[in-house]
């Protein structure tokens, strides 16, 4: 590795706001969603959309039902006068990934990022099929719990963990999201009392899965002065990068996650110790196979914020691990802190994010 | 598909793979506002506090200015054909006979034009600058969709002048 890919151009994360997470939100279009998190996004550092020289998205249309639902949702920022802007058929993080690259060009200073997403539109067990490939996968239309219980299965059968850990780390979450206003589920239950829940699917029980949520969430990207000007203590982006598995489940060792090692290698975050680390493992085993990638031992708190087990609206939960390590950061709870988000079945693709104040 | 010579299967060469999937569609406060109009017979839209541009149906921001549209503005049954275009040629799932005319119509006061169905006139007399009328199903057969807009058709009154709708071709 090159030393230039370890000392990118300093952005920061100067600005994040999140929808309040909800199960179903039939009141309000996605415009009339997004609106209030960028007029939030843009207050908490008292600027504008004229501030921002590039604007990119991470959202999908499979969610809607309808074509070209992010250009659609540019209404909710008034793209006027025109500008660059672009959109990721991806989790949000990605949109903050190629925003960043941009940023790293030099010419532009500041740049908004969002994501947006109702999982409640339609069968997110259906919908979430048609990711997988269409030869071999998506004509059988096996449901993405499924998928996750076999992921779950061969980590215990390869005694890498037991249904008392994904109880474990399911409790711990939820209980976590206590102190987090912005999260979905949020309780007090041992993880003993959790493991007498019925399996949705063996060997995965109700609390191991995500809840389905609706939300959107935005983060302001800046570098230069402006980093300097929007606020007095920077959260910067030291490292970032992300990578991809084959599609084919069959050829994948479930119970690892290559994709995550090689990511958090060229982020470079083993330069440093980690105070927290915000995980985008929808189910509980993955958070697992993601601390393990990571290099993570268990002294580093996971989802102070309650992570995607406490809210996992889609196409944004990965954002918000970026956000919320941020938020740790900021509230000098953490001086540096790793984010992760994951796209795809059973974490085929991942992307790391090292973050640190100064 | 079968080999031809033999019964025996021969190797696959096509695959087809239905999809569907359905969808609840949440249409928003604004755009609920729209809907609801149609149910009472007339058109809803709203404006916005910066430009002032009327849209309708509106989708509860101003796509310029970025910010809500909270005052909300009922338009007049009247309105201008900016642009048009005559269907002449059949496709699955036709419901109307062809020729028709499938016209771009700004309603009196409204910043936005929607696409609408001209009929009553014959197709080689429409025209930019027309000046039309909505015709609304019975009373009794309102619902909050646009199938409440039977059609357009043609009032007796001067074409508009081009200067007043040249801005929303």
């Amino acid at each position: 590795m090159s030393a230039a890919a370890r000392t990118p151009r300093p952005v920061s994360i100067a600005s994040f706001a999140q929808m309040q997470n909800v199960r179903k939100d039939d009141e309000h279009n996605e415009v009339e969603m997004l609106m209030p998190v960028i007029a939030e996004v843009f207050g908490n550092i008292g600027i504008t959309k004229d501030d921002v020289d590039f604007i990119c998205s991470g959202s999908t249309d499979y969610l809607i039902g309808g074509p070209f639902s992010f250009v659609m949702a540019l209404d909710a920022v008034g793209v006027w006068p025109p500008r660059s802007e672009s959109h990721v058929e991806m989790d949000g993080a990605w949109a903050l990934y190629e925003a960043w690259v941009l940023l790293q060009e030099g010419e532009i200073d500041a740049a908004l990022v969002y994501s947006f997403g109702r999982s409640s539109l339609g069968d997110l067990n259906e919908i979430l099929s048609l990711q997988l490939d269409p030869y071999y996968l998506a004509p059988m239309w096996p449901d993405t719990v499924s998928l996750a219980a076999l992921q779950a299965r061969a980590l215990i059968d390869a005694g890498k963990a037991t249904e008392a850990d994904f109880a474990a780390i399911a409790a711990r979450s939820r209980k976590d999201a206590l102190s987090n206003p912005k999260a979905q589920v949020a309780n007090d239950i041992p993880a003993e009392t959790l493991l007498e829940d019925e399996y949705v699917v063996s060997p995965l029980r109700r609390h191991a899965l995500p809840p389905i949520t609706d939300g959107a969430a935005a983060i302001v990207l800046a570098a230069g002065d402006k980093a300097r000007q929007w606020s007095d203590k920077p959260v910067w982006i030291t490292g970032f990068d992300h990578r991809i598995e084959t599609h084919s489940l069959g050829a994948r060792d479930l119970t690892s996650s290559p994709s995550t090692t090689r990511a958090a290698e060229v982020a470079g975050l083993a330069d440093g110790p980690v105070d927290v680390a915000e995980i985008h493992a929808p189910y509980a085993h993955q958070e697992i196979i993601i601390r393990e990638a990571l290099g993570l031992d268990e002294t580093v708190p996971i989802n102070p914020s309650g992570g995607p087990l406490a809210a996992n609206p889609l196409m944004s939960a990965g954002l918000i691990r970026i956000g919320e390590a941020a938020a740790s950061i900021k509230s000098g709870k953490a001086k540096r802190a790793v984010a992760h988000a994951t796209s795809g079945p059973c974490l085929q693709q991942n992307l790391v994010c090292v973050l640190e104040g100064e | 598909m079968s080999d031809e010579t033999t019964d025996a299967p021969g190797p696959v060469t096509m695959l087809a793979t239905p999809i569907g999937l359905d969808f609840d569609f949440t249409p928003g406060i604004a755009q609920s506002k729209f809907l609801r109009g149609l149910e009472q017979g007339k058109f809803l839209g709203q404006r916005c506090p910066v430009c002032g541009k009327v849209y309708v149906p509106s989708r509860g921001s101003c796509p310029t200015d970025g910010v809500p549209t909270t005052e909300d503005v009922e338009l007049s049954n009247v309105g201008t054909v900016t642009t048009y275009c005559v269907v002449n040629v059949p496709f699955a799932g036709q419901s109307i006979e062809i020729p028709y005319i499938c016209a771009q119509i700004l309603l009196d006061g409204a910043n936005l034009s929607f696409m609408g169905l001209l009929q009553e006139i014959p197709t080689d007399q429409i025209r930019m600058g027309m000046r039309v009328e909505a015709v609304w199903v019975e009373p009794d057969q309102l619902t909050p969709s646009l199938a409440s807009v039977r059609y357009f058709r043609p009032v007796d009154e001067p074409d508009a002048d081009y200067e007043t709708y040249k801005e929303y071709l």
